[in-house]
């Protein structure tokens, strides 16, 4: 008899031992956080040949939409004085979607647009003519010493236009639309529907040498 | 009956204190396992916020450039610097640093080589700019400003 008891009380109870475990292992998990990789995509233009000047593109005025940033970080929006970048994305987009002067290229993609994008054409003369391929062009100018967290700040404003047309195009909302990656050819085809004569025309200056070094 | 009784209650628990061990080794393999960060920091990093941000659909087609105030202003000055790999570079180096990075790459994939620039937000627009152009001469077009989400209200 007491050889039996001796036996039992040997053994320790082993089995909550896997649940701590467990529990570390998912704290671990949840934890860790492996770099991330977001960030704000932009493509460089192609380099420039030395031997050749730089290409004069002929735009209006009204379809430039400009943007300066100076050394104080303060902002200068189509002439206008600006304290912040919260009305930012707004301009921006009623800018994208004029639709001052279409020709008929422009005037089909118009009606392919659905209702609530085409309600924010303002139609004004002096604004944009279209938002198609020497239509519409955001430009952004820094000086040297701007920080690049404004910088970056302008350029995320002016994305959010953008990527908020797109995504209203393919019935979405923007985040959505940010999120996929194209891996597949369903999203391919969703991302190309959003961009489709709406090109993304972020031009982005050389900046000044006001402020720098 | 009282015999087979007692031998049933023997063979009804599994030993489970192997378990433990074993869920351990797991959690030793993940410890192990999980890289953080590829290399160290010389350079200050602040990343900026934003909120539209985007996701790259293949990581191996990313090379990493760091640009900030170096951690040791004793040696490296107060001037923001860049750092590739584990070593502070100049400016004219990037053109050969973007070479080095393509020829790691497969020769179909080279043009798809992706820059992140992961800037520090007190950075001005001066050196941004430089390393803009230098990546333009090295034709590595695609540019990720690696940010940070802000949440919108």
């Amino acid at each position: 008899m007491p050889r039996k008891k001796g036996r039992v009380s040997q053994e320790v109870n082993a089995g909550s031992m896997a649940d701590i475990a467990f529990l570390l292992l998912i704290f671990f998990l949840v934890t860790t956080t492996i770099a991330s990789d977001k960030g704000i995509l932009n493509i460089l233009p192609p380099k420039q040949d030395p031997n050749q000047p730089p290409p004069e593109i002929k735009l209006n005025e009204r379809n430039i939409f400009n943007i300066l940033v100076n050394a104080n970080n303060q902002l200068l929006v189509e002439g206008e004085y600006l304290d912040n970048t919260d009305r930012l994305s707004e301009d921006v987009k009623s800018f994208i979607l004029n639709f001052g002067a279409p020709d008929e290229a422009a005037m089909a993609l118009f009606n392919s647009l659905p209702q609530s994008l085409k309600s924010q054409a303002n139609r004004k003369p002096e604004s944009s003519d279209h938002p198609m391929a020497g239509g519409a062009v955001v430009s952004i100018k820094t000086n040297r010493g701007t920080s690049y967290e404004r910088y970056l700040e302008v350029l995320d404003q002016v994305k959010k236009a953008y990527f908020e047309i797109y995504a209203e195009r393919v019935g979405m909302t923007a985040d959505q639309y940010r999120s996929i990656t194209g891996k597949n050819a369903a999203e391919k085809e969703l991302l190309d529907r959003g961009k489709e004569g709406i090109p993304m025309a972020i031009s982005i200056a050389e900046p000044d040498k006001i402020g720098g070094n | 009956m009282s015999k087979f009784k007692k031998k049933n209650k023997v063979s009804e628990n599994i030993p489970t204190s192997a378990l433990p061990d074993i869920i351990f080794m797991l959690l030793f393999f993940f410890m192990v396992t999980t890289v953080l960060r590829d290399n160290e920091l010389l350079v200050e990093q602040k990343l900026p916020q934003a909120t539209q941000l985007q996701k790259l659909e293949k990581k191996s087609l990313i090379s990493y450039l760091f640009v900030g105030k170096p951690k040791n202003t004793a040696v490296y000055g107060t001037e923001p610097r860049i750092q590739a790999n584990d070593v502070l570079i100049n400016t004219k180096d990037i053109l050969l640093w973007v070479n080095q990075e393509k020829d790691k790459l497969s020769e179909a994939e080279r043009d798809q080589i992706t820059i992140s620039m992961k800037a520090d937000r007190e950075v001005k627009m001066g050196p941004i700019s430089d390393i803009q152009f230098e990546l333009r001469e090295a034709d590595a077009r695609k540019l990720m400003y690696a940010s940070t989400g802000k949440v919108q209200n």
